[in-house]
């Protein structure tokens, strides 16, 4: 069964590459090592040589289908198959099935008297029988050099070995032939010579007192590859080589907004919060709050369902916890749902190669949306400010390339220039938030800014950063006369204030009140001449109406009169 | 008994058993190996007197042999009996070596 090629390289030219199946290394030599063609994998005691043959052989078996024969000259049998479980390799699992064959050769000096001439055929006889018997196509020869201090014929020793690579070219098999460093020349016994198609260097470095391993392609005929030096780590599930190649910088940008927790805080950031997958930084001087900002992400996440890992390198778990109880956040109940994941070390524990590895197993399998590291500067005890930023540099590359959003924290210390943050990674964040500690009038009051946010229009205003046990708030900062007030100034800002509308209120009201005064004697006033014009008017009209009853009277009088005098006629 | 009678000579080997037992190792019939056998043969007669038994194991027809006894360099020849094992590889011309090698002791 064929196991799916996880990345996705072409040979550049016509040679044929065998696959690891080891991480990253298949990437750093563009496809695995030279089919066919013999590898040497040269290095001090302890790099790791061994394992890697070995690793190369086993996963040869059993994700490519290509059983392969283990010629082992210092270990005997049963010490290969101890070491190698500490791996998750069940060696004896594959021997019974066949697709893996360790031999034993056992050259030891004082039980050999050399009396004549003689050639290593015994050698090729059980390589061959072993190859032919499981039908192998991937040998390793761990470690062929001690055939020199077995054998006092140097000359004898050199020519065969010429004749064994010739012969296992001939036979078509990829092998691994390990060594040891020598002074100054790659292996102790020239084996450079005659295996000179792909040469890797391992190394085991002390800096700082903490332990990195290191890998080299010095030499690969024929292929590309990458001529760094690649840190890796042995770590239960093998190796694992970590080249900075394999992060492209080509990931996709999502639209998404996410909320940070605190609404005000989305309202600066361009009114809906930070974007899916992008990297926050928070940094601030000690005890201004910037582990209950980044919890608070966490709860808002939490409880949209999204899974979160959080990584405290400086508190426990339970310290956390119980601390952001006090500002009322139970992050409790979503660790016991299963949405939130805590992991919780020292950096000073490991090397920064292994952080990475660890973080991102991890990753691989929580499988989270949100991943929260505080502090990032804590790492700065572990490598120089330069490694830390490019392990940073490759952490974000795997978070943004899952869009996971990722937080970080950042100490900075009191009295520096808040904005230097000490490991220089804030270019590689795509929003920074500051929290300040702000001091007037006998107070210290936090005050948050957002210094830069990607993609997005943001506030430039500081806002006051208030812990209480409801959570976190944003409250507006008071600039009055030049200063920037906070804490109990601003409250007391705040009442002047109101004492001032209360005041105006006031006066308004009184000014009202006079008004209408006015208003009701004038309106009296009117009503007082309209009641006269009123007046005025109904005599008028009595006087029209009695003036023409009176013509009438007159009338009528004078008609009546006439008929009277009518009558007298 | 008379303790202070006269001892008997003391009997030389052979006793009815081998007291040698010798494996050669080769790779088919090649001039190397058929040297070997051949001077194997001649410092047996020289110095065990037919106390020895040789067995020429080719490895080309059983290779799974080579292992057992951890052959690497080809022609080997291993002392079996009497024990401790020992290994000697090459041809076998230099008759001093293959002495030292098998630990014989010069016969007195």
């Amino acid at each position: 069964m064929r196991h799916k090629e996880k990345t996705q390289v072409t040979p550049r030219s016509g040679l044929e590459k065998a696959p690891t199946g080891i991480n990253g290394l298949d990437e750093i030599t563009y496809g695995g090592l030279p089919r066919g063609r013999p590898t040497l994998v040269c290095g001090p005691a302890g790099c790791g040589k061994t394992l890697m043959a070995m690793e190369f052989l086993i996963r040869g078996a059993t994700q490519y289908d290509e059983p392969g024969v283990f010629i082992a000259f210092e270990e005997t049998h049963k010490e290969l198959t101890q070491n190698v479980a500490s791996l998750g390799f069940d060696l004896r699992n594959l021997e019974a099935h066949r697709k893996l064959l360790v031999d034993y050769v056992m050259v030891e000096r004082s039980e050999i008297e050399e009396t004549g001439e003689y050639n290593l055929d015994g050698l090729f006889v059980r390589l061959g029988h072993a190859i032919d018997s499981i039908g192998a196509r991937r040998v390793a020869l761990d470690t062929i050099e001690t055939l020199f201090a077995s054998l006092a014929n140097a000359g004898i020793v050199r020519a065969e070995l010429r004749r064994l690579f010739r012969w296992l070219k001939e036979k078509g098999v990829t092998a691994i032939v390990t060594a040891e460093r020598g002074d100054g020349t790659l292996t102790r016994h020239g084996l450079e010579e005659y295996v000179a198609d792909c040469v890797i260097v391992l190394d085991h470095r002390v800096t700082n007192q903490i332990a990195t391993r290191r890998l080299r392609v010095v030499k690969y005929r024929g292929s590309l590859h990458g001529t760094n030096e690649y840190p890796f780590l042995i770590d239960k599930e093998g190796f694992s080589v970590l080249p900075i190649t394999s992060m492209g910088l080509d990931y996709p940008a999502s639209t998404e907004r996410v909320s940070t927790g605190v609404p005000r805080l989305d309202a600066m950031l361009g009114g809906a919060g930070y974007y899916r997958g992008t990297s926050v930084l928070i940094s601030g001087s000690a005890g201004t709050g910037k582990t209950s900002l980044a919890a608070t992400f966490v709860d808002a996440a939490c409880r949209r369902g999204e899974r979160c890992l959080y990584f405290a390198f400086e508190e426990s778990p339970g310290q956390i916890v119980r601390n952001l109880r006090s500002i009322g956040m139970d992050l409790e109940r979503f660790v016991k749902k299963g949405l939130l994941k805590f992991h919780s070390a020292r950096p000073t524990g490991q090397g920064l190669e292994s952080h990475l590895v660890d973080i991102h197993h991890r990753i691989d399998e929580f499988k989270p949306q949100a991943v929260i590291l505080d502090p990032v500067t804590n790492f700065i005890a572990v490598g120089e400010a330069g490694e830390v930023k490019a392990m940073l540099a490759r952490l974000i590359d795997l978070v943004k390339s899952r869009q996971v959003t990722l937080i970080c924290t950042s100490l900075t210390a009191a009295g520096d220039a808040e904005q230097q943050s000490e490991v220089g990674i804030s270019s590689l964040m795509d929003t920074w938030l500051l929290v300040r500690s702000l001091e007037a009038g006998g107070e210290r009051n936090r005050g948050l800014y957002v210094l830069k946010s990607r993609g997005m229009a943001h506030s430039n205003q500081v806002r006051e950063f208030v812990l209480s046990d409801r959570g976190i708030d944003l409250v507006d900062v008071y600039t009055g006369s030049g200063a920037v007030l906070t804490g109990s100034a601003r409250a007391a800002q705040e009442a002047r204030e109101r004492a001032e509308a209360l005041a105006a209120r006031q006066e308004t009201e009184s000014r009202q009140r006079a008004v209408e005064r006015e208003r009701a004697v004038l309106e009296a006033q009117i009503a007082a001449l309209q009641a006269k014009v009123k007046a005025g008017d109904e005599d008028l009209k009595r006087m029209v109406g009695d003036a023409g009853a009176q013509a009438r009277t007159a009338a009528r009088e004078q008609t009546a009169m006439s008929k009277r005098r009518m009558a007298d006629e | 008994m008379n303790r202070n009678s006269v001892a008997k000579p003391v009997r030389r080997a052979p006793t009815p058993k081998v007291a040698w037992n010798l494996r050669l190792y080769v790779a088919g019939q090649t001039a190397r190996s058929v040297r070997a056998l051949a001077n194997l043969k001649r410092i047996c007669d020289e110095k065990m007197a037919k106390t020895y038994h040789i067995e020429v194991i080719d490895l080309l027809e059983n290779p799974k042999l080579a292992s057992g006894d951890q052959i690497v360099a080809l022609p080997t020849l291993v002392r079996r009996l009497p024990p401790p094992v020992k290994k000697i590889i090459g041809d076998l011309s230099n008759t001093e070596r293959v002495l030292v090698g098998l630990d014989l002791r010069p016969e007195s």
